[in-house]
Protein backbone atom coordinates (compact mmCIF):
# COMPACT_ATOMS: atom_id res chain seq x y z
CA UNK A 1 0.00 0.00 0.00
CA UNK A 2 1.06 3.63 -0.51
CA UNK A 3 2.19 5.41 2.62
CA UNK A 4 1.70 9.16 2.73
CA UNK A 5 4.16 10.71 5.13
CA UNK A 6 2.35 13.10 7.45
CA UNK A 7 4.61 15.58 9.19
CA UNK A 8 1.93 18.15 9.81
CA UNK A 9 2.85 20.43 6.95
CA UNK A 10 1.60 18.97 3.71
CA UNK A 11 -1.69 19.31 1.93
CA UNK A 12 -2.52 15.67 2.54
CA UNK A 13 -6.18 15.89 1.73
CA UNK A 14 -5.53 16.93 -1.89
CA UNK A 15 -3.11 14.08 -2.39
CA UNK A 16 -5.54 11.66 -0.77
CA UNK A 17 -8.34 12.90 -3.01
CA UNK A 18 -6.14 12.33 -6.07
CA UNK A 19 -5.21 8.79 -5.01
CA UNK A 20 -8.85 8.04 -4.25
CA UNK A 21 -9.77 9.21 -7.71
CA UNK A 22 -7.16 6.80 -9.11
CA UNK A 23 -8.54 4.01 -6.93
CA UNK A 24 -5.20 3.52 -5.20
CA UNK A 25 -5.38 2.56 -1.51
CA UNK A 26 -3.15 4.51 0.86
CA UNK A 27 -2.60 5.26 4.50
CA UNK A 28 -1.33 8.38 6.23
CA UNK A 29 1.21 8.11 9.01
CA UNK A 30 4.18 9.69 10.75
CA UNK A 31 5.13 6.43 12.49
CA UNK A 32 8.30 4.90 11.11
CA UNK A 33 7.12 1.36 11.97
CA UNK A 34 3.97 1.81 9.92
CA UNK A 35 5.71 3.60 7.06
CA UNK A 36 8.29 0.82 6.79
CA UNK A 37 5.50 -1.48 5.67
CA UNK A 38 4.54 0.74 2.72
CA UNK A 39 5.61 -0.40 -0.73
CA UNK A 40 5.53 3.19 -2.03
CA UNK A 41 6.05 6.42 -0.11
CA UNK A 42 4.89 9.93 -0.90
CA UNK A 43 6.09 13.03 0.93
CA UNK A 44 3.75 15.91 0.12
CA UNK A 45 4.59 19.41 1.10
CA UNK A 46 3.68 23.02 1.19
CA UNK A 47 5.32 25.67 3.31
CA UNK A 48 9.05 25.92 3.72
CA UNK A 49 12.12 23.70 3.85
CA UNK A 50 13.30 24.51 7.34
CA UNK A 51 10.00 23.69 9.05
CA UNK A 52 9.64 20.54 6.94
CA UNK A 53 13.10 19.32 7.97
CA UNK A 54 12.46 20.21 11.61
CA UNK A 55 9.06 18.48 11.62
CA UNK A 56 10.51 15.33 10.04
CA UNK A 57 13.29 15.36 12.60
CA UNK A 58 10.87 15.85 15.47
CA UNK A 59 8.81 12.79 14.49
CA UNK A 60 11.99 10.76 13.99
CA UNK A 61 11.73 10.33 10.21
CA UNK A 62 14.60 12.47 8.96
CA UNK A 63 17.45 9.96 9.13
CA UNK A 64 15.21 7.06 8.16
CA UNK A 65 14.16 8.77 4.90
CA UNK A 66 17.67 8.54 3.46
CA UNK A 67 17.63 4.77 3.99
CA UNK A 68 14.32 4.14 2.21
CA UNK A 69 14.56 1.44 -0.48
CA UNK A 70 11.00 1.54 -1.86
CA UNK A 71 9.98 4.08 -4.54
CA UNK A 72 9.69 7.48 -2.90
CA UNK A 73 8.02 10.58 -4.35
CA UNK A 74 8.60 14.02 -2.84
CA UNK A 75 6.23 16.77 -3.93
CA UNK A 76 7.07 20.51 -3.82
CA UNK A 77 8.99 20.99 -0.54
CA UNK A 78 9.13 17.20 -0.51
CA UNK A 79 11.30 17.44 -3.63
CA UNK A 80 13.40 20.38 -2.44
CA UNK A 81 14.52 18.61 0.71
CA UNK A 82 16.00 15.80 -1.41
CA UNK A 83 18.75 18.30 -2.31
CA UNK A 84 21.79 19.04 -0.17
CA UNK A 85 20.82 22.46 1.00
CA UNK A 86 18.08 25.09 0.79
CA UNK A 87 18.75 28.80 1.06
CA UNK A 88 15.33 29.02 2.72
CA UNK A 89 16.52 29.90 6.21
CA UNK A 90 19.88 28.27 5.38
CA UNK A 91 18.67 24.71 5.83
CA UNK A 92 20.69 21.52 5.50
CA UNK A 93 18.59 18.95 3.63
CA UNK A 94 18.78 15.22 2.89
CA UNK A 95 21.57 15.35 0.31
CA UNK A 96 20.18 12.55 -1.86
CA UNK A 97 20.40 14.83 -4.90
CA UNK A 98 23.39 17.21 -5.20
CA UNK A 99 22.88 20.97 -5.28
CA UNK A 100 21.50 23.98 -3.48
CA UNK A 101 17.93 25.24 -3.69
CA UNK A 102 17.89 29.04 -4.09
CA UNK A 103 15.28 31.78 -3.98
CA UNK A 104 13.95 33.20 -7.25
CA UNK A 105 15.15 36.70 -7.94
CA UNK A 106 12.18 38.85 -6.95
CA UNK A 107 13.80 41.98 -8.31
CA UNK A 108 13.12 40.52 -11.77
CA UNK A 109 10.26 38.08 -11.22
CA UNK A 110 7.00 37.86 -9.38
CA UNK A 111 7.52 35.48 -6.49
CA UNK A 112 6.05 32.96 -5.75
CA UNK A 113 6.22 31.29 -9.15
CA UNK A 114 2.53 30.50 -9.17
CA UNK A 115 0.50 28.86 -11.90
CA UNK A 116 0.75 26.42 -14.79
CA UNK A 117 4.10 26.00 -16.50
CA UNK A 118 5.67 23.50 -18.86
CA UNK A 119 7.89 20.63 -17.82
CA UNK A 120 10.47 19.81 -20.49
CA UNK A 121 11.71 16.26 -20.22
CA UNK A 122 15.47 15.90 -19.79
CA UNK A 123 15.86 12.17 -19.27
CA UNK A 124 13.85 9.00 -19.63
CA UNK A 125 11.86 8.15 -16.51
CA UNK A 126 8.90 5.90 -15.81
CA UNK A 127 7.41 8.83 -13.89
CA UNK A 128 6.67 10.64 -17.18
CA UNK A 129 5.69 7.58 -19.23
CA UNK A 130 2.98 8.62 -21.71
CA UNK A 131 3.19 12.31 -20.72
CA UNK A 132 4.07 14.70 -23.53
CA UNK A 133 7.26 16.73 -23.45
CA UNK A 134 6.29 20.24 -22.37
CA UNK A 135 3.13 19.22 -20.52
CA UNK A 136 1.68 21.79 -18.11
CA UNK A 137 1.74 21.28 -14.36
CA UNK A 138 0.73 23.54 -11.48
CA UNK A 139 3.47 25.24 -9.47
CA UNK A 140 3.54 27.31 -6.29
CA UNK A 141 6.99 27.99 -4.88
CA UNK A 142 9.46 30.74 -4.13
CA UNK A 143 12.65 28.65 -4.22
CA UNK A 144 13.98 26.74 -7.20
CA UNK A 145 16.28 23.73 -7.49
CA UNK A 146 19.28 23.82 -9.87
CA UNK A 147 19.69 21.65 -12.94
CA UNK A 148 21.75 18.61 -11.91
CA UNK A 149 22.59 15.20 -13.40
CA UNK A 150 19.51 13.81 -11.59
CA UNK A 151 17.19 16.30 -13.33
CA UNK A 152 14.52 14.52 -15.38
CA UNK A 153 12.31 17.56 -16.00
CA UNK A 154 13.16 21.26 -16.32
CA UNK A 155 11.01 24.38 -16.27
CA UNK A 156 11.73 27.98 -17.17
CA UNK A 157 10.95 30.86 -14.83
CA UNK A 158 13.50 33.60 -15.34
CA UNK A 159 15.99 30.74 -15.43
CA UNK A 160 15.82 26.98 -15.92
CA UNK A 161 15.24 25.01 -12.75
CA UNK A 162 14.69 21.35 -11.89
CA UNK A 163 10.98 20.61 -11.87
CA UNK A 164 11.48 16.85 -11.61
CA UNK A 165 14.39 14.76 -10.37
CA UNK A 166 15.17 11.10 -9.95
CA UNK A 167 18.01 9.49 -8.03
CA UNK A 168 17.64 5.70 -7.94
CA UNK A 169 14.37 5.06 -6.06
CA UNK A 170 13.94 8.70 -5.05
CA UNK A 171 11.67 10.80 -7.27
CA UNK A 172 10.80 14.42 -6.74
CA UNK A 173 8.51 16.89 -8.48
CA UNK A 174 8.42 20.60 -7.75
CA UNK A 175 4.88 21.01 -9.10
CA UNK A 176 1.74 19.88 -7.32
CA UNK A 177 0.88 16.72 -9.23
CA UNK A 178 -2.20 16.34 -7.03
CA UNK A 179 -3.47 19.69 -8.32
CA UNK A 180 -2.38 19.43 -11.94
CA UNK A 181 -5.55 18.08 -13.49
CA UNK A 182 -5.36 15.02 -15.73
CA UNK A 183 -1.62 15.36 -16.34
CA UNK A 184 -1.01 15.28 -12.60
CA UNK A 185 -3.20 12.22 -12.15
CA UNK A 186 -1.34 10.53 -14.99
CA UNK A 187 1.98 11.16 -13.27
CA UNK A 188 0.72 9.89 -9.91
CA UNK A 189 -0.62 6.77 -11.61
CA UNK A 190 2.79 6.27 -13.22
CA UNK A 191 4.45 6.52 -9.84
CA UNK A 192 2.11 3.99 -8.31
CA UNK A 193 2.07 1.54 -11.22
CA UNK A 194 5.42 1.89 -12.99
CA UNK A 195 8.04 3.17 -10.57
CA UNK B 1 7.11 30.00 -19.64
CA UNK B 2 4.57 30.63 -16.94
CA UNK B 3 1.10 30.83 -18.44
CA UNK B 4 -1.56 33.41 -17.64
CA UNK B 5 -4.40 31.91 -15.65
CA UNK B 6 -8.10 32.09 -16.35
CA UNK B 7 -10.07 31.78 -13.13
CA UNK B 8 -13.84 31.41 -13.05
CA UNK B 9 -15.27 32.80 -9.82
CA UNK B 10 -18.31 31.36 -8.12
CA UNK B 11 -20.15 33.45 -5.55
CA UNK B 12 -21.92 31.01 -3.27
CA UNK B 13 -24.93 31.86 -1.15
CA UNK B 14 -26.63 29.17 0.91
CA UNK B 15 -25.08 26.44 -1.21
CA UNK B 16 -25.97 27.89 -4.63
CA UNK B 17 -23.92 29.89 -7.10
CA UNK B 18 -25.21 33.42 -7.56
CA UNK B 19 -24.06 36.44 -9.52
CA UNK B 20 -25.04 40.06 -9.16
CA UNK B 21 -24.23 43.36 -10.77
CA UNK B 22 -22.15 45.89 -8.87
CA UNK B 23 -22.38 43.70 -5.77
CA UNK B 24 -26.22 43.59 -5.67
CA UNK B 25 -29.18 42.09 -7.59
CA UNK B 26 -28.32 38.40 -7.19
CA UNK B 27 -29.34 35.78 -9.75
CA UNK B 28 -29.11 32.01 -9.39
CA UNK B 29 -26.33 30.50 -11.50
CA UNK B 30 -26.35 26.82 -10.57
CA UNK B 31 -24.84 24.14 -8.32
CA UNK B 32 -21.26 25.07 -7.35
CA UNK B 33 -19.84 21.53 -7.48
CA UNK B 34 -21.38 20.89 -10.89
CA UNK B 35 -20.10 24.21 -12.20
CA UNK B 36 -16.66 23.58 -10.70
CA UNK B 37 -16.36 20.21 -12.43
CA UNK B 38 -17.54 21.71 -15.70
CA UNK B 39 -15.03 24.56 -15.57
CA UNK B 40 -12.24 22.18 -14.62
CA UNK B 41 -13.05 19.97 -17.63
CA UNK B 42 -13.23 23.00 -19.91
CA UNK B 43 -9.72 24.10 -18.98
CA UNK B 44 -10.09 26.51 -16.06
CA UNK B 45 -6.67 27.03 -14.50
CA UNK B 46 -7.99 27.63 -11.01
CA UNK B 47 -11.30 28.40 -9.34
CA UNK B 48 -12.39 30.87 -6.69
CA UNK B 49 -15.38 30.33 -4.42
CA UNK B 50 -16.64 33.25 -2.40
CA UNK B 51 -19.11 32.53 0.36
CA UNK B 52 -21.46 35.46 0.49
CA UNK B 53 -23.84 33.92 3.02
CA UNK B 54 -24.12 35.93 6.15
CA UNK B 55 -24.90 33.44 8.93
CA UNK B 56 -22.65 31.10 10.90
CA UNK B 57 -24.75 28.03 9.98
CA UNK B 58 -24.34 28.80 6.32
CA UNK B 59 -20.59 29.00 6.85
CA UNK B 60 -20.49 25.44 8.18
CA UNK B 61 -22.44 24.31 5.13
CA UNK B 62 -19.84 26.10 3.04
CA UNK B 63 -17.01 24.06 4.57
CA UNK B 64 -18.72 20.82 3.64
CA UNK B 65 -19.17 22.26 0.16
CA UNK B 66 -15.42 22.94 0.06
CA UNK B 67 -14.80 19.27 0.87
CA UNK B 68 -17.11 18.18 -1.95
CA UNK B 69 -15.39 20.55 -4.37
CA UNK B 70 -11.96 19.21 -3.39
CA UNK B 71 -13.09 15.69 -4.21
CA UNK B 72 -14.70 16.73 -7.49
CA UNK B 73 -11.87 18.70 -9.08
CA UNK B 74 -8.12 18.27 -9.43
CA UNK B 75 -7.10 21.89 -9.95
CA UNK B 76 -6.26 24.52 -7.35
CA UNK B 77 -9.00 26.58 -5.77
CA UNK B 78 -9.30 29.50 -3.43
CA UNK B 79 -12.09 30.12 -0.97
CA UNK B 80 -13.10 33.37 0.64
CA UNK B 81 -15.91 35.17 2.38
CA UNK B 82 -16.11 35.87 6.08
CA UNK B 83 -12.74 34.33 6.96
CA UNK B 84 -11.59 36.26 10.00
CA UNK B 85 -9.46 34.04 12.23
CA UNK B 86 -6.44 31.78 11.79
CA UNK B 87 -8.75 28.90 12.72
CA UNK B 88 -11.06 29.82 9.83
CA UNK B 89 -8.03 29.73 7.53
CA UNK B 90 -6.96 26.32 8.83
CA UNK B 91 -10.47 24.90 8.48
CA UNK B 92 -10.73 26.03 4.87
CA UNK B 93 -7.33 24.56 3.97
CA UNK B 94 -8.03 21.37 5.89
CA UNK B 95 -11.28 21.01 3.96
CA UNK B 96 -9.20 20.92 0.78
CA UNK B 97 -8.88 24.53 -0.39
CA UNK B 98 -5.43 25.55 -1.62
CA UNK B 99 -5.68 29.20 -0.75
CA UNK B 100 -7.89 31.52 1.21
CA UNK B 101 -8.92 34.97 0.13
CA UNK B 102 -8.98 37.55 2.93
CA UNK B 103 -10.70 40.88 2.62
CA UNK B 104 -12.67 42.75 5.28
CA UNK B 105 -11.00 41.06 8.27
CA UNK B 106 -7.48 42.11 7.26
CA UNK B 107 -8.58 45.70 6.73
CA UNK B 108 -10.14 45.78 10.18
CA UNK B 109 -7.15 44.02 11.75
CA UNK B 110 -4.03 43.92 9.53
CA UNK B 111 -2.19 41.76 12.10
CA UNK B 112 -4.53 38.94 11.12
CA UNK B 113 -2.90 38.87 7.69
CA UNK B 114 0.53 38.53 9.26
CA UNK B 115 -0.70 35.79 11.61
CA UNK B 116 -2.36 33.88 8.79
CA UNK B 117 0.60 34.09 6.41
CA UNK B 118 2.97 33.06 9.19
CA UNK B 119 0.76 30.10 10.11
CA UNK B 120 0.19 28.64 6.65
CA UNK B 121 2.69 30.41 4.39
CA UNK B 122 2.20 33.24 1.92
CA UNK B 123 1.49 30.82 -0.93
CA UNK B 124 -1.91 30.08 0.59
CA UNK B 125 -2.91 33.68 1.33
CA UNK B 126 -4.67 35.89 -1.19
CA UNK B 127 -5.37 39.48 -0.22
CA UNK B 128 -8.63 40.55 -1.87
CA UNK B 129 -9.09 44.26 -2.38
CA UNK B 130 -12.38 45.87 -3.42
CA UNK B 131 -11.42 49.20 -4.94
CA UNK B 132 -13.57 52.08 -6.07
CA UNK B 133 -12.49 55.22 -7.84
CA UNK B 134 -12.44 58.38 -5.73
CA UNK B 135 -11.45 61.96 -6.39
CA UNK B 136 -7.76 61.10 -6.00
CA UNK B 137 -7.19 57.47 -6.97
CA UNK B 138 -8.99 54.45 -5.58
CA UNK B 139 -10.42 53.82 -2.14
CA UNK B 140 -10.75 50.46 -0.39
CA UNK B 141 -14.25 49.25 0.42
CA UNK B 142 -15.15 46.42 2.77
CA UNK B 143 -18.08 44.26 3.84
CA UNK B 144 -18.93 43.26 0.30
CA UNK B 145 -18.71 46.79 -0.98
CA UNK B 146 -21.06 48.30 1.57
CA UNK B 147 -18.61 50.29 3.63
CA UNK B 148 -15.97 52.77 2.58
CA UNK B 149 -12.65 52.93 4.43
CA UNK B 150 -10.00 55.62 4.61
CA UNK B 151 -7.46 53.35 2.89
CA UNK B 152 -5.92 54.06 -0.49
CA UNK B 153 -6.09 50.90 -2.62
CA UNK B 154 -2.55 51.18 -4.01
CA UNK B 155 -0.97 51.76 -0.61
CA UNK B 156 -3.07 48.98 0.90
CA UNK B 157 -2.02 46.54 -1.84
CA UNK B 158 1.64 47.18 -1.02
CA UNK B 159 0.95 46.83 2.69
CA UNK B 160 -0.79 43.44 2.25
CA UNK B 161 2.28 42.13 0.43
CA UNK B 162 4.49 43.36 3.25
CA UNK B 163 2.25 41.51 5.71
CA UNK B 164 2.58 38.26 3.80
CA UNK B 165 -0.03 38.12 1.05
CA UNK B 166 1.23 35.76 -1.66
CA UNK B 167 -1.19 36.97 -4.28
CA UNK B 168 -3.54 39.91 -4.85
CA UNK B 169 -7.12 39.71 -6.06
CA UNK B 170 -8.11 43.20 -7.13
CA UNK B 171 -11.75 43.90 -7.91
CA UNK B 172 -12.91 47.18 -9.32
CA UNK B 173 -16.32 47.96 -7.87
CA UNK B 174 -16.87 50.47 -10.65
CA UNK B 175 -16.63 47.84 -13.37
CA UNK B 176 -17.74 44.69 -11.54
CA UNK B 177 -20.65 42.99 -13.26
CA UNK B 178 -20.91 45.66 -15.95
CA UNK B 179 -19.22 43.59 -18.67
CA UNK B 180 -17.60 46.79 -19.89
CA UNK B 181 -14.02 45.78 -19.17
CA UNK B 182 -11.60 45.75 -16.26
CA UNK B 183 -10.26 48.92 -14.65
CA UNK B 184 -6.92 48.68 -16.47
CA UNK B 185 -5.34 51.67 -14.80
CA UNK B 186 -6.05 50.27 -11.35
CA UNK B 187 -4.59 46.90 -12.31
CA UNK B 188 -1.49 48.28 -13.95
CA UNK B 189 -0.75 50.63 -11.08
CA UNK B 190 -0.91 47.82 -8.53
CA UNK B 191 0.91 45.28 -10.69
CA UNK B 192 3.81 47.64 -11.25
CA UNK B 193 4.34 48.42 -7.58
CA UNK B 194 4.03 44.92 -6.11
CA UNK B 195 6.03 41.73 -6.65
CA UNK B 196 3.40 39.04 -6.16
CA UNK B 197 0.94 37.68 -8.74
CA UNK B 198 -2.08 39.84 -9.48
CA UNK B 199 -5.54 38.52 -10.30
CA UNK B 200 -7.72 41.00 -12.18
CA UNK B 201 -11.40 41.05 -11.30
CA UNK B 202 -14.50 42.98 -12.19
CA UNK B 203 -15.87 43.83 -15.58
CA UNK B 204 -15.09 41.05 -18.05
CA UNK B 205 -17.59 41.01 -20.88
CA UNK B 206 -15.56 40.03 -23.92
CA UNK B 207 -12.36 38.15 -24.71
CA UNK B 208 -10.75 41.46 -25.63
CA UNK B 209 -11.33 42.59 -22.05
CA UNK B 210 -9.49 39.54 -20.78
CA UNK B 211 -6.60 40.18 -23.16
CA UNK B 212 -6.41 43.84 -22.14
CA UNK B 213 -6.28 42.95 -18.43
CA UNK B 214 -3.15 40.93 -19.18
CA UNK B 215 -1.42 43.11 -21.76
CA UNK B 216 -2.43 46.58 -20.53
CA UNK B 217 -3.39 45.84 -16.93
CA UNK B 218 -0.31 43.60 -16.47
CA UNK B 219 -2.35 41.02 -14.61
CA UNK B 220 -0.99 37.51 -14.09
CA UNK B 221 -4.44 35.98 -13.96
CA UNK B 222 -7.96 37.05 -14.78
CA UNK B 223 -11.04 36.24 -12.82
CA UNK B 224 -14.51 36.31 -14.27
CA UNK B 225 -17.92 35.06 -13.33
CA UNK B 226 -20.91 35.99 -15.39
CA UNK B 227 -19.40 35.48 -18.83
CA UNK B 228 -18.78 31.85 -17.91
CA UNK B 229 -21.89 31.09 -15.85
CA UNK B 230 -24.27 32.05 -18.61
CA UNK B 231 -22.02 30.48 -21.25
CA UNK B 232 -21.62 33.66 -23.22
CA UNK B 233 -18.00 32.82 -23.98
CA UNK B 234 -16.33 29.48 -23.36
CA UNK B 235 -13.04 29.11 -21.56
CA UNK B 236 -11.48 27.46 -24.60
CA UNK B 237 -12.62 30.33 -26.83
CA UNK B 238 -10.89 32.82 -24.54
CA UNK B 239 -7.73 30.76 -24.30
CA UNK B 240 -7.47 30.26 -28.05
CA UNK B 241 -7.95 33.98 -28.52
CA UNK B 242 -5.22 34.78 -26.00
CA UNK B 243 -2.86 32.32 -27.65
CA UNK B 244 -3.46 34.00 -31.01
CA UNK B 245 -2.50 37.24 -29.31
CA UNK B 246 0.82 35.73 -28.18
CA UNK B 247 -0.20 35.39 -24.56
CA UNK B 248 1.01 32.10 -23.02
CA UNK B 249 -1.91 29.96 -21.86
CA UNK B 250 -2.38 26.33 -20.92
CA UNK B 251 -4.17 24.55 -23.77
Amino acid sequence: MIGIIDYGAGNIRSLGNALERLGKPFFVSQDVNELQRADKLILPGVGEARSAIESLDRVGLLQWLTTVRVPFLGICIGMQILFEHSDERDTACLGIVPGRVARFDDTKLKVPHMGWNRVNLKAQSALFEGIRDGEFFYFVHSFGAPLVPDTIGATEYGQQFSSAVQHENFYGVQFHAEKSGNAGLHLLRNFVELC
Amino acid sequence: MLTKRIIPCLDVKDGRTVKGTKFVDLRDAGDPVELAARYSDEGADELVFLDISASQEARKTFLSLVERIARAIQIPFTVGGGISTVDDVMHALDAGADKVSLNTAIVLRPDFLLEASTAVGSQSIVAAIDAKRSSNGWGVWIKGGLEETSLDAIAWARETVRLGAGELLVTSMDTDGTKEGYDLELLRTISECTRVPLIASGGAGTKEHVRDAITLGKADAVLAASIFHYQQISLSEIKEYLQKNNIPVRI
